[in-house]
C-alpha cells in the first residue's frame, strides 16, 4: 500500500541518472579543505597548529556549546594551514587545510565492512558518541544529530521514521546506500530507536525505488520493530513534515517540531553515519555525493572525504562538460548554485548537479494570471502568489498573518508557475524578514 | 573549465508549462466548437471569428505601443483567445464595424485600462459581449439559424432562440410542452442545431474542448461542475414543481450559453477564485444567477450577466476562503 502525502506537491521529471550505478571510492585527494562550520550552530574550535601531524578520524576543531559539533580530520597528514576559505554556501569561513600524507587512522577506529549487529552501548552513550564523532543530519540540513537524539522535558517520542525518500529529482546517494549498506542503515535505525527509547521506526521509500523498497522490506524481518512503508512519488514528500503526515497521518502544528507529535525523523544517511559512529567509532569524514547532470559523461554516485574539492568529484564523473553553465551543490529544487567550484565537499553535501547553460538561465517574468497552481502545488496549505506578493510590497504583518513562517522553501510554487514569476525569492525575502522582526520584538 | 557560472536561488529546474502554452491550450480547446460553428453558420463565423481575433491582438498591441508605450506582449496568446471568446458569444452575422467596437471594449476598456493581463476583475470577453447588447440590442439579438454551410454572411435567414421561444412563449401563456414542440429535440441540441451566439451552440464540441482542458490540467473541475449541477437542481426543482411552466434541467443545461459560459468563460483564470472552494461558491452564484435571470429576469438568457456579477465577488472570495493550512496552530513550547 502506497501513502503519501495529501496536500499539494508536485511531479518534476525524476532523472535518477545515477539510480543503478554503484557507489565508487574516490581516491583520497592530495589536499584537503575541511571548515569548521558544517553544521548549524556555531563554529567549532580548530584544537590543531599549522605544520601538526594529524590522522584520520582525529579531532581537529571541537564543538561550541551544545549546539555545535566537532569537526574530525578526513585524512592523515599536516596541518598546512588555518585559512579563511569560501565554502559551499558561498559564503568565508575558516577552515583546516592539510597536506595528505598516506592514509593513517585513529587506532580507535575500526575500518573494518563486517556487520556488527549487536548494540553494547548505553542510551546515554550512544548520545555522546554520536556527539563525539560530529554527527549531523546528511538530507541537507546538517542539524547535530546528538541534539536531536535528545527528546526535550515535557516531550515524549514514540516512533523514529527513517528517511528514504529522496524526493529531489537526479539525487541517488541515499538510494544507493539503502542498496549497498541496507542492513547497516537499519542497523543504525536500531541505535536510534535505543537511543530514544522507541520500539517502532518506518523507513519511508517513494515508489520510484523498488530495489531498495523489496531489498530493505526483506531485510527489515531480522530487526524487532522496524517496517518499510512504500510512498507513492511526489515532491517534497522528503520534507520531515510532509513525511510524518504520509507514514502516521501526525500533522506537526505549524511552528512545532516533529516531536510536538512523537516522532523523531532521520535520514537514512544519518541512520549509517550513526551505525559506524556506535559501532565502529567511525566518526563522520566520508560521503555518498551524487554527480549528475543531462551532459555529464560519467554521473555517478561517489564515496569521498569530506573536504575533497568539488573540482575532484566533477574530474571523476568525466569533467565538466563544455556547456555547463550552472553547478548545484543539492538538489535541482532546493540546492544551491555554487559561484566557483575550487570548494570543498561538506557533511551536507548530497550531490553535485551540473546543468548546462541554456537551462541554468531563468525564463523571462511574465505577470501573475492568477492560475491558482502555485497554491495547489503548496504542500503547507500556504498561498505563494499572496505572500510573494505581500513580501514585494513589503507588508510584513499582513505576510505573518498568512504564515509566511510555515514556508519550508521547497520551490514547488517557483516550479509550478507558468509565468514564471520568482515566487520564492520574494517568500524568502518576506519570511527572513519576518523572523527577524519577530526576535526584535523579543529583544525589546 | 573556464565556465562561467550561473548564480540563482533554487529551485533551478520549471515547469515546461508556460502562460503561452496554457493560452495556447485554451485555443485548442476552442477548434470543435468553430468547426461545428462553420459546418452550421458557414462563412459568417469565419469572417466574425477572424475579425474579432484580429482586432482584439491590433488593439491590444496598438494599446501597449502607442499609449501605455510599454512593450507589446501580444505573443503570450491571452488576446487571441479573449478574441475567439468574443466571437463565439456574438451572432454570426453581426456586422464588422460593430464586431470592432466590441474589441476595443474587451481589450481596451474591460483589460488595458485595469492593468493588462493578469489585473482585470471582469472577464473581458463578455464586458464586450454585454456592451454591445446593451447598444446594439437589434444586431445582437437576430441569431442566424443553421442552415448548413454557406457562403452568405449578413443576409443569413434568422430566428429566435429555443431560450427566446420558451420565454416569450410563457409570457403569453402558453405551456411548455406545447412550446417544446417548436424547439428542437434535445439531441439536436446536444448538437448544436439551434439559433444562437456563433459559438455557444454545440454543446457536444464545447464539452469535447472541456475535456481536453481537463486532461491537459489547463482547468480543474471544480468551475464547471459546480455551474452545470447547479443550474441542473435549480431548474429541475422548478420543473418538478410545475412542469407546465417550467423546462426541465435538460433543456436549460443544452441551450444559450451556459455549456461556453460554464466550460471557457467562467474558468478564466484571471477573473476567477485562486481556491477550489472559492470556485464551488463562485460556480454556484452564476448557476443560480443564470437561472433567476432567465425565469424571471427581463433577458431570456443570463450567463453572460451571472458571470459578471461572481466576478465581481472574486476579490471577497478570495479573501475570505483561505485553503486549509497544515499544522493548526503554533504551539508555544
Amino acid at each position: 500500500m502506497f501513502k503519501t502525502f495529501p496536500k499539494g506537491g508536485i511531479h518534476p521529471p525524476e532523472n535518477k541518472l545515477t539510480a543503478d550505478k554503484p557507489t565508487v571510492i574516490l581516491p583520497v585527494p592530495k589536499q584537503v579543505t575541511v571548515p569548521v562550520s558544517q553544521h548549524i550552530g556555531a563554529p567549532a574550535t580548530p584544537v590543531v597548529e599549522k605544520g601538526a601531524a594529524v590522522l584520520a578520524g582525529q579531532v581537529i576543531a571541537e564543538a561550541k556549546g551544545f549546539v555545535s559539533t566537532n569537526i574530525h580530520s578526513p585524512v592523515s597528514g599536516k596541518v598546512s594551514k588555518i585559512d579563511t576559505v569560501v565554502d559551499t554556501t558561498g559564503y568565508k569561513q575558516t577552515a583546516v587545510i592539510i597536506d595528505v600524507e598516506g592514509d593513517e587512522w585513529v587506532t580507535t577506529v575500526d575500518r573494518s565492512t563486517a556487520l556488527e549487529k549487536e548494540i553494547t552501548l548505553t542510551r546515554e552513550e550512544i548520545i555522546e558518541r554520536c556527539r563525539q564523532c560530529g554527527l549531523v543530519g546528511m538530507g541537507g540540513a546538517t542539524f547535530p544529530t546528538h541534539i536531536k537524539l535528545t527528546v526535550p522535558a515535557g516531550k515524549s517520542c514514540d516512533q523514529v521514521i527513517i528517511n528514504g525518500v529522496e524526493c529531489e529529482p537526479f539525487l541517488t546517494s541515499d538510494h544507493r546506500l539503502m542498496l549497498e549498506r541496507g542492513a547497516e542503515v537499519l542497523t543504525g535505525a536500531t541505535i536510534i530507536m535505543k537511543a530514544l527509547g522507541v520500539e517502532r521506526a518506518v523507513v519511508g521509500i517513494e515508489a520510484n525505488k523498488p530495489d531498495a523498497i523489496s531489498h530493505l522490506t526483506e531485510l527489515a524481518r531480522e530487526f524487532r520493530g522496524i517496517t518499510v512503508q512504500p510512498l507513492k512519488v511526489k515532491y517534497p514528500q522528503g520534507g520531515e513534515k510532509q513525511l510524518i503526515k504520509a507514514c502516521t497521518g501526525r500533522e506537526v502544528p505549524s511552528g512545532g517540531l516533529p516531536i510536538d507529535v512523537g516522532v523523531v525523523v532521520q535520514n537514512v544517511g544519518t541512520a549509517f553515519a550513526v551505525y559506524e559512529a556506535v559501532q565502529k567509532n567511525k566518526p563522520l569524514v566520508e560521503r555518498v555525493v551524487t554527480v549528475a547532470g543531462k551532459s555529464v559523461t560519467n554521473p555517478g554516485n561517489f564515496l569521498v572525504r569530506i573536504g575533497t574539492p568539488v573540482t575532484a568529484l566533477i574530474e571523476a564523473a568525466g569533467g565538466m562538460p563544455d556547456d555547463t553553465g550552472k553547478v548545484v551543490n543539492g538538489g535541482p529544487m532546493m540546492g544551491k548554485a555554487l559561484a566557483i567550484t575550487e570548494v570543498p565537499v561538506t557533511k551536507g553535501t548530497s550531490g553535485i548537479l551540473l546543468f548546462p547553460a541554456v537551462a541554468a538561465r531563468r525564463a523571462e517574468v511574465l505577470p501573475c494570471i492568477r492560475c491558482g497552481k502555485c497554491s495547489s502545488a503548496c504542500a503547507m496549505g500556504l498561498e505563494p502568489w499572496l505572500i510573494s506578493v505581500l513580501s514585494e510590497k513589503g507588508m510584513w504583518d499582513q505576510a505573518e498573518k498568512e504564515k509566511i513562517t510555515d514556508c519550508m522553501e521547497c520551490g514547488a510554487c517557483t516550479y509550478t508557475c507558468p509565468a514564471k514569476r520568482p515566487l520564492l525569492d520574494y517568500i524568502r525575502l518576506g519570511k527572513s524578514t519576518v523572523i527577524r522582526m519577530a526576535r526584535e520584538k523579543i529583544t525589546k | 573549465m573556464n565556465n562561467i557560472l550561473n548564480v540563482s536561488p533554487s529551485p533551478h529546474i520549471s515547469t515546461p508549462e508556460t502562460t503561452r502554452r496554457l493560452m495556447y491550450g485554451v485555443v485548442i480547446a476552442l477548434i470543435p466548437a468553430l468547426a461545428a460553428s462553420v459546418y452550421y453558420f458557414g462563412m459568417g463565423a469565419i469572417i466574425v471569428t477572424l475579425t474579432s481575433v484580429v482586432s482584439c491582438v491590433a488593439v491590444e498591441y496598438l494599446v501597449q505601443k502607442f499609449i501605455l508605450k510599454t512593450r507589446p506582449s501580444v505573443k503570450d496568446g491571452s488576446a487571441v483567445v479573449t478574441g475567439l471568446l468574443l466571437a463565439f458569444n456574438v451572432p454570426s452575422n453581426l456586422p464588422i464595424w460593430i464586431i470592432i467596437i466590441g474589441a476595443i471594449i474587451s481589450i481596451g476598456v474591460a483589460k488595458m485600462t485595469f492593468g493588462g493581463l493578469g489585473s482585470n476583475p471582469f472577464n473581458p470577453a463578455l464586458v464586450g459581449r454585454v456592451f454591445l447588447l446593451i447598444s446594439f440590442p437589434v444586431q445582437m439579438t437576430s441569431w442566424p439559424v443553421p442552415s448548413g454551410f454557406r457562403t452568405g454572411y449578413l443576409d443569413a435567414v434568422t430566428g429566435a432562440t429555443p431560450l427566446g421561444i420558451l420565454s416569450e412563449g410563457v409570457k403569453a401563456g402558453e405551456t411548455v410542452a406545447s412550446l417544446m414542440e417548436k424547439v428542437p429535440t434535445h439531441m439536436q441540441l446536444f448538437y448544436g442545431y439551434m439559433g444562437g451566439s456563433m459559438g455557444e451552440i454545440a454543446a457536444a464540441a464545447l464539452i469535447l474542448g472541456g475535456i481536453y482542458m481537463l486532461w491537459k490540467k489547463i482547468i480543474s473541475w471544480h468551475i464547471p461542475v459546480s455551474i452545470l449541477v447547479s443550474v441542473a437542481l435549480f431548474t429541475g426543482i422548478l420543473w418538478l414543481a410545475d412542469p407546465t411552466k417550467y423546462a426541465d434541467p435538460g433543456f436549460h443545461l443544452l441551450t444559450g450559453g451556459i455549456m461556453l459560459g460554464a466550460i471557457f468563460m467562467a474558468t478564466d483564470y484571471v477573473t476567477s477564485p485562486m481556491t477550489h472552494k472559492g470556485m464551488i461558491i463562485y460556480g454556484i452564484g452564476i448557476g443560480v444567477i443564470t437561472v433567476l435571470i432567465r425565469t424571471w429576469g427581463a433577458y431570456p438568457e443570463g450567463v453572460s450577466f451571472a458571470i459578471l456579477i461572481m466576478n465581481a465577488f472574486v476579490p471577497l472570495l478570495n479573501m475570505y476562503i483561505k485553503p486549509k493550512r497544515f499544522g493548526k496552530e503554533v504551539k508555544h513550547g
